[in-house]
């Protein structure tokens, strides 16, 4: 027991001295918390608008004042010609281009009026698209209000939109548990690696081979801190959304703190694996480079795993980040309980098991 | 009891053959050297006894305890002291020591009389960081931290290597100040005039050990005649030496050649024979242990 005492304290002491790591485990989550939600954003705001008009009529001003009235839509240019507008595409100036047809505002009186055409630059597609939508519900609006004034009875709304738990559609709020658990993979996953390493790489590691020490007392002793490190870090990041972003869980603290300690004990154990198998740091960050790209990517932190292809969604399943970020995201937004999440949980428990029996006997004292 | 029993160890990474059947056995309280140029085995050897790695074939005691099946009690009775410094540099001087006391369940008090005459030359700078300290300091704080559990047998993997001559003669009077405590002690060295330091010898090559003697034994078994050979020109003469009847062998050694030979050699004839040679100087000499190695290895 003194023995387990003394090594982590010596891994403490480690952490303190180096230059480094103790301005990473503080500066880094408050950083990545703070400027990630304002940068990673698939909101799409200043989509630059030209608008086309061949009607001039008061149709027309009114599409185009509601247009720049917009918080996601900016009136770049109103022009006569379409050529003109499709240069200015064409150079990146605008991403859209409305054309109201020639005596729209006539023909709609009578019903059968020329098409409103949009063209949008669709290199970017997400903004392409999301651009296009926006303008969509803009001239639909534009056209209900003028037919509500027109007709005496005033046409009811015929259809309701309510977001659900996310009621703003804050892109921030889905961002943030993502964001919780890229830190956790960083810090509990890449630092414990790198540690290893490090004593293997220095031969620190033989002079604690030759003691009788226990191979077990020796690895927990490795990630206790990391562990400890790891709620510290969940915990400012918690903070860090609560008061930057005002996002608290609507759910128990305590599920998020359960999931963590469950996600940490995984991605220490896998990181451990991968330790065993390499010789120098360079090779473990490659290896954990190749699992953190996986994790990103695949696990629907960043896009929804629901519109990946079906065997790609089948792949996600043993993905261990997959089932805490719907833990995060139920409990911050929905208030889901531990009890309804089992699954989520034991999968992750699962997972813990596994990746550490792995590290346990991969770990070679003798070869 | 041996201290130290080798039967037949064998040790290969890959196709290299590290070790090949390897069999001696160092008594207790023996100071024993192996010496031998690198890629000879050594570190293997000392890394086998320690149980940080298990044989091809063959078997070694340590202290009466199979390094196979009884490798946990090895590692509380050896100290190991590798070729490369591997205590944490981060960490002070006093922190290693206190470190490796812990690990093994012991306090530095406990074992300060034995470390003393070593510690104390360090403790001036017990709060220094270990990857601060000189080279020669260094080796002195491995050594400590090796001690501090009392152990039985002192495993030294090449400790002086890199270390300035007077270090060096510094450290080989610690050991001998060990030796007195009852310590077994396994050392190697690539430097041949260290031999001469331990009570017996190995001389190993390739993985394999050519001889085992004391120092004085090693070198008495030196049966032939040796010459050092000098002039202007060195190399012509090496060339011409070798050709010359009698000459078993001639290679350079310092400052002149040696030259071993065998029966039908004349010393007068071969002046007679190199009297063009300008300022030739021929005289016997006693073999060293160097010349008994390359004698054996080239065999």
């Amino acid at each position: 027991m003194r023995a387990f005492i003394v090594l982590v304290q010596k891994e403490f002491l480690q952490i303190r001295r180096n230059s480094f790591l103790p301005k990473l485990i503080v500066v880094f989550p408050i950083m990545i918390m703070l400027l990630m939600p304002l940068i990673m954003t698939m909101d799409v705001r200043n989509v630059n608008v030209a608008v086309v008009d061949l009607d001039r009529s008061t149709t027309s001003h009114r599409i185009a004042s509601h247009i720049e009235a917009s918080e996601y839509l900016t009136l770049a240019q109103t022009t006569a010609e379409y050529s003109l507008s499709i240069e200015a595409l064409e150079q990146g100036e605008v991403d859209v281009i409305v054309q109201i047809p020639a005596n729209f505002e006539r023909d709609m009186m009578i019903a059968t009026p020329k098409r409103i055409s949009i063209t949008a630059n669709a290199v970017n597609a997400t903004k392409g698209g999301m651009g296009m939508q926006y303008i969509v519900q803009t001239i639909a609006r534009t056209l209900s209000e003028l037919r509500g004034e027109k007709s005496p009875s005033k046409l009811s709304e015929l259809v309701t939109i309510e977001n659900r738990y996310n009621s703003t559609l804050n892109y921030r709020h889905y961002m943030i548990p993502a964001l919780m658990i890229i830190l956790f993979i960083l810090i509990c996953g890449f630092l414990p690696a790198l540690s290893i390493v490090g004593e293997k790489e220095s031969g620190t590691i033989e002079q604690i081979n030759v003691t009788p020490l226990s191979r077990l007392t020796f690895t927990l002793a490795k990630l206790l801190p990391y562990w400890i490190i790891g709620l510290f870090v969940v915990t400012v990041a918690m903070l860090v959304a609560r008061l930057a972003y005002g996002l608290i869980p609507v759910g128990s603290v305590g599920a998020i703190y359960l999931g963590a300690i469950l996600f940490i004990f995984t991605i220490s154990g896998l990181s451990l694996t991968i330790a065993n198998f390499s010789e120098t740091m360079q090779q473990t960050m490659f290896v954990m480079f190749f699992f953190i790209m996986i994790f990103m990517l695949m696990s629907g932190l960043l896009t929804p795993i629901d519109s990946m292809p079906l065997w790609a969604q089948k792949f996600t399943t043993i993905l261990p980040p997959r089932y805490y970020i719907e833990i995060l995201r139920s409990v911050y937004l929905k208030g889901t309980s531990i009890v309804e999440l089992w699954i989520n949980f034991v999968a992750l428990g699962i997972f813990a098991v596994i990746f550490n029996l792995l590290a346990a006997f991969t770990y070679k004292k003798q070869v | 009891m041996n201290a130290i029993e080798v039967h037949n160890l064998s040790k290969s990474y890959g196709k290299v053959q590290a070790l090949d059947n390897v069999s001696f056995s160092v008594e207790r309280g023996e100071l024993f050297g192996l010496i031998g140029p690198d890629g000879a085995g050594k570190t293997t050897l000392f890394r086998l006894l320690t149980t940080l790695i298990s044989p091809d074939s063959g078997r070694a005691e340590v202290d009466g305890f199979d390094i196979v099946k009884n490798y946990h009690e090895i590692r509380s009775c050896v100290g190991y002291m590798p070729g490369r410094f591997s205590l944490y540099p981060d960490l002070s001087v006093e922190e290693n020591l206190n470190f490796f006391a812990a690990l093994f369940g012991v306090t530095v008090e406990d074992s300060y009389e034995l470390i003393a005459p070593i510690y104390k030359q360090i403790e001036p700078f017990r709060t220094r960081r270990a990857g601060k300290l000189s080279g020669g300091m260094k080796q002195k704080l491995a050594l400590s931290c090796a001690l501090i559990h009392r152990p039985k047998v002192l495993f030294l993997d090449e400790p002086t290597t890199g270390v300035d001559a007077v270090s060096r003669s510094e450290f080989w009077d610690m050991l001998s100040t060990l030796k007195e405590h009852g310590l077994t002690i396994l050392v190697s060295t690539p430097y041949m005039d260290e031999a001469s330091r331990c009570d017996r010898i190995a001389l190993c090559n390739e993985g394999r050990i050519l001889s085992i003697n004391t120092p004085k034994g090693i070198v008495s078994g030196f049966d032939r005649q040796l010459y050092g050979i000098k002039s202007k020109n060195m190399f012509a003469l090496l060339e011409r030496a070798r050709r010359s009847e009698g000459v078993i062998d001639c290679y350079p050694f310092g400052e002149k050649h040696h030259l071993i030979t065998n029966e039908v050699f004349d010393i007068e004839q071969f002046k007679i024979q190199f009297c063009d040679v300008k300022d030739l100087e021929i005289e016997p000499i006693e073999p060293t242990i160097e010349d008994v190695f390359i004698k054996l290895m080239k065999r």
